[in-house]
């Protein structure tokens, strides 16, 4: 709960924005349309390679989700009553990146026009069936959390609203970490470990995307947002870029010190074709070392740089993700261990997957969706704090 | 109507009479299984969790290059192959082996597991992957809604996705675009107290190589077969407990 005076998000270029993000998003429709009528036989997907691209953008735009909320978690549940002004926008991120992801999960789907059968029947040794409920639980308790800080509920009210949202979005990150996590007859995956470090990406992509929508929108109103707050979320971004990195390591001096997973990792790393080009340059090089550079070095702390390392950890997220979810699937089951096996089904050889533009748009077009949400939410509902004036012909102001 | 005089008869009680005499001569003509079929399981009837339905494959008996029983599955249950191998379903694969410190070269096919503890069957967020009491691992295809979530736990890559359109489907195989589906045991055929055709057919070309029985009867051939040669379960380690057991590896 505070003070501060909220307005809604400007007419200007509204429409312009509206018209973009809605036709990519009618793209998206138009490609999941065709893989629905046409089946998957359209995708680069196969009976090796069985979640996709729309996988990787789904998963990323979950986790995104969950991150988007660090502010209003910050604001709530550790105190910090300066990310409290933004705390709104944060919930609206959170559900907005939510609903963009799950939109890709279902129109994923062999039979999408089943989600009702998703919905209503469920198997609860399943964690993937925990994380539908998870998904829609999420959804309505930041709903809830978001209507107590907007609807000025009495403080203990927003805070039991903060602290189930926040052990609520833990949870949920672990579970989509649970998801690879518990595969144990892959190599790629089978590590507990995955459980934390989804929830240590998801605390750097969700604050990643959070600090270009708030600059953005900041400007888009022609508002400086809180310099210290940019300062502190960029300095928190660098954090969890780094303990990414670390857990990272970890699984991987783990998985190679075991030797039952080194052939997976040496695979991803050096010697897989695009998975190694993807996980040195762009998961680590321009995803974690150039975005840490970017927040660390004196001469770099500006708005822009803070900017452009939210940006590039985005990228590096999606590179890791596709490595993660795309590469554990083209390394080959080892059904018969001491064994060189091959078959008619692909069996004992690395499998190739190539994304086809109906995948490619279903993904964009899920981020499209929690873009497009993002802004219609904040040209309705009074999110944005009235904040500093912009100076005239500035893009970003230095903290 | 006068007692005795059967050309009043009602249609009704003729119609039973007529029924019940037809049968009788059915029952005993030859070449008729309807005897035969009085020990499959009846419509409607669940599966019994006192029967589990198993597999021994002999690796030593498997013949390199013979596809019979991946044929047989192809043709029983509609199977048809694409120029696109890598969206193809196989229920039956024959997988060739060598060993990597001997050279020894093995022959044999992989399909469902039909495992106890199922991955498939914990991970399936609508219950759509179940196991039967009597062991045989299926897919309900009107519940499941094509996640793939199975396919990625499955340690066997024993299932595979419809990705295109199927026209001409067989009644007792039901199979459908965007779903996921695997070996039945053909389930059909047991429940009509018959082998799988891809048991039929391997012993149909010689080799003997597939035995199909009860793992629970402890008087059957497939248990006694088991108890007689060494035999070992595709990735133990994982626990799974699969009721497909090979010898030979």
């Amino acid at each position: 709960m505070n003070d501060t005076d909220y307005h809604v998000a400007p007419a200007q270029g509204f429409w312009v924005f509206v018209l973009i993000l809605v036709t990519i998003v009618i793209a998206a429709l138009w490609a999941a349309h065709q893989m629905d009528t046409a089946g998957h036989a359209i995708t680069g997907m196969n009976n090796q390679v069985v979640w996709g691209l729309p996988h990787v953008f789904a998963v990323f735009l979950i986790l995104c989700a969950s991150g988007a909320l660090n502010p209003a978690s910050l604001s709530t549940v550790f105190g910090r009553t300066r990310y409290a002004p933004i705390a709104r926008l944060s919930g609206v991120f959170a559900i907005c990146l939510l609903v963009g992801g799950l939109v890709v999960l279902v129109l994923d789907l062999g039979r999408p026009d089943r989600l009702q059968v998703a919905i209503t029947t469920y198997n609860f040794r399943s964690i993937f069936a925990w994380n539908v409920l998870g998904y829609t639980g999420f959804i309505v308790i930041v709903g809830v959390y978001l209507a107590c800080f907007m609807d000025n509920a009495p403080r203990g009210a927003v805070k039991a609203a903060g602290y189930v949202a926040f052990a609520w979005r833990v949870l949920l990150t672990s579970g989509t970490g649970a998801i690879f996590g518990f595969l144990v007859a892959r190599e790629g995956y089978d590590a507990a470990i995955l459980v934390p470090l989804f929830v240590a990406i998801s605390f750097a992509l969700g604050t990643a995307f959070f600090l270009i929508g708030l600059v953005l929108s900041f400007r888009w109103s022609g508002q400086v947002p809180d310099s210290e707050v940019l300062k502190k979320l960029g300095r928190l971004l660098a954090i969890f870029v780094l303990v990414v990195l670390y857990l990272v390591a970890v699984q991987t001096l783990t998985s190679l010190y075991s030797g039952r997973q080194r052939g997976v990792v040496e695979f991803l790393l050096f010697s897989g074709g695009v998975y190694p080009v993807l996980f040195w340059l762009g998961q680590v090089g321009l995803g974690s070392i150039l975005p840490l550079m970017l927040l660390y070095s004196r001469r770099s702390r500006g708005c822009a740089s803070i900017l452009t390392a939210s940006v590039l950890v985005l990228v590096g997220g999606l590179c890791q993700l596709y490595v993660l979810i795309i590469g554990g699937q083209v390394y080959p089951l080892r059904i018969f261990p001491g064994y060189r096996a091959s078959s008619s089904f692909f069996d004992g050889v690395v499998t190739y997957y190539v994304p086809s533009l109906w995948e490619v748009l279903l993904g964009v077009g899920g981020v499209a969706m929690a873009v497009l949400l993002c802004l219609v939410a904040m040209r309705i509902l009074p999110l944005l704090p009235r904040a500093l004036p912009l100076k005239p012909g500035t893009l970003v102001r230095d903290p | 109507m006068a007692a005795g005089d059967t050309s009043t008869l009602p249609r009704r009680e003729f119609l039973g009479r007529a029924s019940a005499l037809a049968g009788l001569v059915v029952s005993f003509a030859p070449g008729m299984r309807l005897i035969d079929l009085a020990a499959a399981k009846p419509d409607g009837e669940a599966a019994s969790a006192e029967v589990r339905w198993g597999m021994l494959v002999d690796a030593t008996r498997c013949v390199s290059g013979c596809d019979a029983c991946v044929k047989a599955c192809a043709t029983e249950h509609g199977l048809e192959m694409t120029d696109r191998p890598e969206i193809d379903a196989q229920w039956i694969r024959k997988v060739d082996l060598i060993d990597e410190n001997t050279g020894r070269e093995i022959s044999l096919p992989v399909m469902c597991q039909h495992c106890e503890d199922a991955p498939c069957v914990a991970v399936c967020p609508t219950g759509a992957s179940f196991r039967r009491e009597d062991g045989i691992v299926l897919v309900n295809k009107h519940t499941c809604i094509g996640c793939r979530y199975c396919m990625m736990a499955c340690p066997y890559k024993a299932r595979s996705f419809i990705h295109i359109n199927l026209v001409g489907q067989r009644t007792h195989s039901p199979r459908g675009k965007g779903t996921v589906e695997s070996c039945t045991f053909c389930v059909h055929r047991v429940d009509r107290d018959r082998e799988p055709a891809c048991v039929e057919a391997c012993t149909a070309a010689g080799h003997q190589a597939l035995l199909f029985g009860d793992l629970s009867d402890n008087e059957g051939e497939l248990a006694h077969r088991l108890s007689e040669v060494q035999t070992q379960q595709l990735r133990s380690d994982l626990g799974t407990n699969p009721g497909v057991h090979y010898h030979g590896l």
